[in-house]
């Protein structure tokens, strides 16, 4: 009954985020409030955490930035800022967080692509 | 205009504002309440409201508890709380639901909080303990020195140490209202609220506004 009650005023899944899997390259498209106006802008990079928990889960995008540098950013899958999520393409990997990627720079940084 | 709920703990969550900001919520089943009894200076001394919540099997109160709630013509109430207010605007019988409340207020929100058992010094009051090297043993989670020496040759009362924590009334003050539901008796404050989910809370205005 409370858990009912709970869930009724959390916010509904967000129908434009696609099933994510680790590895994933995506297109993150985030709205920006400037002032008045809101336009979008795409964060690109691969996933390399998912985080379950029903009304708070969120998941980690890492790009490399300019001049080498890594870029993480942790969204909440709920989030009302998140416009839509694109996923370019699956890895192959073998585990759940990818971590290992935040010490690897260059050509050591590439995941396998995966066909499916 | 009185206001003042008794309600029940549900639990936590997060919810987006207009903003899209991400806010933490606790979420309280408050009401609908009735008004029991109003206390009045040349009566009893004091002002205050009585109110009533929770619907009950009658089997579940004493007779005197009864006979209180069936002289002003009440369902058998489970608990019963008194609110100070000076020139309180209802009558004995009223009903008082969460639209009391509109969303941005301040409220107090007054819990019983969990009770911890005996717990040291380090939990109960933050306390450093001891150095965890150096040599030392046995004394990580020490209080320290209780008192001094021959002067004054006691442990002065009220000094914090070891004991019994929690179980105890708790304040929670100025939270925002987050949401106002008066179909579902549902209220969101901002932040946390003392006590296990499904206690008794009790919602006042704000002292401090």
């Amino acid at each position: 009954m409370s858990d009912e009650l709970i869930r009724s005023v959390e916010a509904p899944d967000n129908p434009n985020i696609p099933d994510l899997r680790p590895g994933d390259i995506v297109d993150v498209h985030v709205r920006i409030k400037e002032g008045k106006n809101e336009r979008i802008q795409v964060f690109k990079g691969t996933v390399i955490r998912l985080r379950k928990g029903g009304n708070n889960a969120n998941f980690t995008v890492r790009r490399i930035a300019s001049n080498g540098i890594g870029v993480e950013r942790t969204f909440l899958m709920r989030s009302p800022f998140i416009e839509k999520v694109v996923v370019n393409r699956h890895s192959q990997v073998r585990r759940a967080k990818l971590y290992f990627l935040r010490g690897r720079t260059g050509k050591r940084a590439r995941l396998k692509q995966k066909f499916n | 205009m009185f206001k003042g709920l008794l309600g029940k703990k549900i639990g936590m969550t997060q919810i987006f504002d207009e903003s899209g900001a991400a806010v933490p919520v606790t979420l309280i089943e408050a009401g609908p309440c009735y008004v029991t009894q109003i206390r009045k200076p040349e009566k009893d001394g004091y002002s205050a409201v009585q109110l009533g919540f929770v619907e009950v099997n009658p089997k579940r109160l004493t007779k005197g508890q009864l006979g209180h709630l069936k002289k002003s013509e009440l369902p058998p109430l489970r608990f019963l709380r008194e609110f100070r207010a000076k020139s309180p605007d209802v009558q004995v019988g009223d009903k008082v639901t969460v639209e009391v409340f509109q969303v941005g207020e301040r409220v107090d929100v007054v819990g019983t909080s969990k009770g911890k058992g005996f717990q040291g010094g380090v939990k109960r009051y933050g306390f450093g303990g001891g150095p965890k090297t150096h040599g030392q043993s046995d004394r990580w989670r020490a209080p320290g020195s209780r008192g001094a020496g021959s002067t004054p040759g006691r442990v002065f009362k009220g000094a914090r140490g070891p004991g019994h924590m929690g179980n105890v009334r708790v304040t929670a003050q100025g939270l925002k209202v987050v949401l106002v539901d008066p179909e579902r008796n549902l209220l969101a404050v901002r932040g946390s609220v003392p006590g296990p989910k499904g206690g008794l809370v009790i919602i006042k205005e704000a002292r401090k506004q």
